[in-house]
């Protein structure tokens, strides 16, 4: 089984987030770039697959300007085959799918798997969009993947529980957490092939966008925490009626 | 032009985030002089359905049987519907089910998709909606630029609006079925609080030490009929399953009441709860971050505090 991971290349999730003047972009300078968290583990999970001899071949692929190769080196140092870099700077989650879409038109796989979302934008958008894109079947909040005699076995969150299921392929999954645990991390050996793993670069597709972001700003900053002494819960009950207002 | 909510009852029945989405669906139909139409699906009786009215839901289709299985043909339901009405602008929850449809829906329709949105729009002319980004550490404005819109709303972000209506209902058929998608199996608990909608939530970090400690954990929740819920050590040491951690890679709260137990404050877990109402941290290092995301605190040991505190708010609730 060949499986394709799309991974988005976003600042580091403890970056402190600056605006250019004007508010309309976001100042870089200085971010550590980090694989998004959720690919991460999705990618995670086609390497234990890879290594219990289920899964052939991982593909990443990745919408982005070249600044984004070390992101892409990392994904191949941990474990991935090849990687497909979709030369392009997307401009709405619309955008990336589509590039994502044509590139892989081009490609032969089974499964794509993608994050739920990315810590930058956080547009739960591009896994489904990539789907009906490629008109394949999707499965979305993915907890778990197991490949038995080459059928996929999915469990995903429904609400209250979970549910198994089996998707036609190719097929695209959208995971979240409890795919994998823990993400792997590159061993010095993984680091060193990553070097000479084969990493594409193809053409992207036109700047369309659907949305537009126009204003940035800082969260409101919370008021201050009121203290209440540990001997004096009553306190606290008091307040969370009275002047909170909510039990 | 109209506008399209679309909603699912949950075991037969609808719940507040349900009554959010009609009013704020109403409340922009009213706003841009459109007809509001609500297309439910999934089994619910009659009566439940017209208590939809309530809250401005006067033109409802039913499609009373479970439809939630694949996402691609939920979204061609909601597609044909949202053409035959000439929907401008389709309204989901952002739950489970809105998060799976309308990235699919907003491919086939065309449409720009605007996930999470806070409140109303800010604007119409060009539409103009409130998002987060950079999980919670950002609050940016996007304009939608086509002629069709898609939002999911986050929950409790608009609040539940009263408008009386008398509501027309009528069977919706569509009779679609997945060639794609096989279910094996299905686990649910019934009668559950989810996570997602739940009003107040009691989590507990690594500060409780250890899974033998959970049970007066469990025993505030419950005098508070509150869900339980856990930091990401807590759900990665597997004293707690993954489905309760709460944070920038799990679950993303907005309750009206979030009990920070032994959780320091890491900047992905804030990523998690920042839209909750109110925060109250219990904590034994009283410089742990949590304090500066609190609106209470409670600086001291939890084996002590927690049990006490399941006791006065007993004792408040008996005495309310």
């Amino acid at each position: 089984m060949n499986i394709i991971v799309c991974i988005s290349n976003v600042p580091d999730t403890t970056t402190r987030i600056k605006y250019k003047p004007g508010n309309k972009d976001v100042d870089y300078t200085g971010v550590q770039w980090i694989i998004n968290p959720w690919d991460e583990l999705a990618l995670t999970r086609a390497i234990e697959l890879k290594e219990a001899g289920t899964v052939k071949k991982i593909t990443v692929i990745t919408v982005a300007k070249a600044d984004a190769e070390p992101t892409i080196r990392k994904a191949l140092a941990s474990g991935a085959d090849e990687a497909i870099r979709v030369d392009a700077s997307p401009v709405d989650a619309w955008n990336t799918a589509l590039n994502l879409a044509e590139a892989l038109k081009n490609e032969q796989f089974d499964l794509v798997i993608c994050g739920v979302e990315s810590s930058d934008y956080n547009n739960w958008s591009v896994g489904g969009m990539l789907a009906e894109m490629l008109r394949i079947p999707s499965v979305s909040a993915v907890t778990s993947l197991q490949i038995e005699n080459s059928k996929p076995i999915i469990t995903r969150e429904v609400d209250g529980g979970r549910q198994q299921v089996s998707i036609k392929l190719p097929g695209l999954l959208i995971v979240q957490k409890g795919i994998a645990i823990v993400p792997r991390i590159p061993s010095m050996r993984g680091i060193m092939s990553a070097r000479t793993k084969p990493l594409k670069v193809v053409t992207g597709v036109s700047g369309e966008s659907l949305i537009e972001i126009v204003d940035y700003e800082a969260p409101p900053q919370k008021s201050s925490c009121k203290i209440i002494d540990s001997e004096n819960l009553e306190m606290l009950a008091e307040l969370l009626h009275t002047e909170a207002r909510v039990i | 032009m109209s506008v399209l909510v679309y909603i699912e009852p949950r075991e037969g029945k609808f719940n507040k985030s349900a009554f959010e989405l009609i009013s704020y669906g109403y409340t922009i139909a009213d706003a841009t002089k459109s007809k509001l139409h609500v297309l439910v699906a999934g089994e619910a009786s009659r009566e439940a359905v017209a208590e939809l009215g309530h809250y401005g839901a006067s033109e409802i289709r039913h499609l009373n049987k479970t439809q939630h299985l694949d996402d691609s043909v939920s979204s061609n339901m909601v597609a044909g519907l949202a053409e035959i009405i000439n929907a401008g602008i389709i309204i989901m929850p952002h739950n489970l089910t809105g998060r799976a449809i309308a990235p699919r829906l907003a491919v086939k329709l065309k449409a720009g998709y605007a996930s999470a949105v806070i409140g109303i729009p800010v604007s119409y002319e060009p539409f103009t909606v409130i998002k987060k980004a950079f999980s919670g550490k950002s609050i940016t404005k996007q304009v939608v630029k086509t002629s069709v819109k898609i939002v999911t709303l986050s929950q409790n972000t608009f609040g539940v609006i009263e408008n009386v209506v008398q509501p027309v209902i009528e069977d919706f058929n569509f009779t679609e079925t997945s060639h794609s998608i096989e279910v094996l199996s299905t686990d649910v608990q019934t009668g559950k609080v989810l996570l997602t909608e739940a009003e107040i939530i009691v989590s507990g970090g690594r500060g409780m030490r250890g899974p033998e400690n959970w049970k007066p954990l469990e025993d505030l929740a419950e005098v508070l009929g509150a869900a339980t819920a856990c930091s990401r050590p807590v759900s990665d040491e597997g004293w707690r399953p993954h489905h309760e951690h709460v944070g920038q890679t799990g679950k993303v709260v907005a309750p009206t009441l979030y009990f920070a137990l032994g959780i320091s404050g890491a900047i992905q877990h804030l990523a998690g709860i920042n839209s909750s109402k109110v925060i109250v941290a219990v904590n034994k290092d009283p410089e742990a971050p949590i304090f500066s995301a609190a609106d209470y605190g409670v600086v001291g040991d939890l084996q002590i505090i927690l049990p006490r505190m399941t006791e006065v708010f007993r004792k408040y609730k008996s005495g309310i």
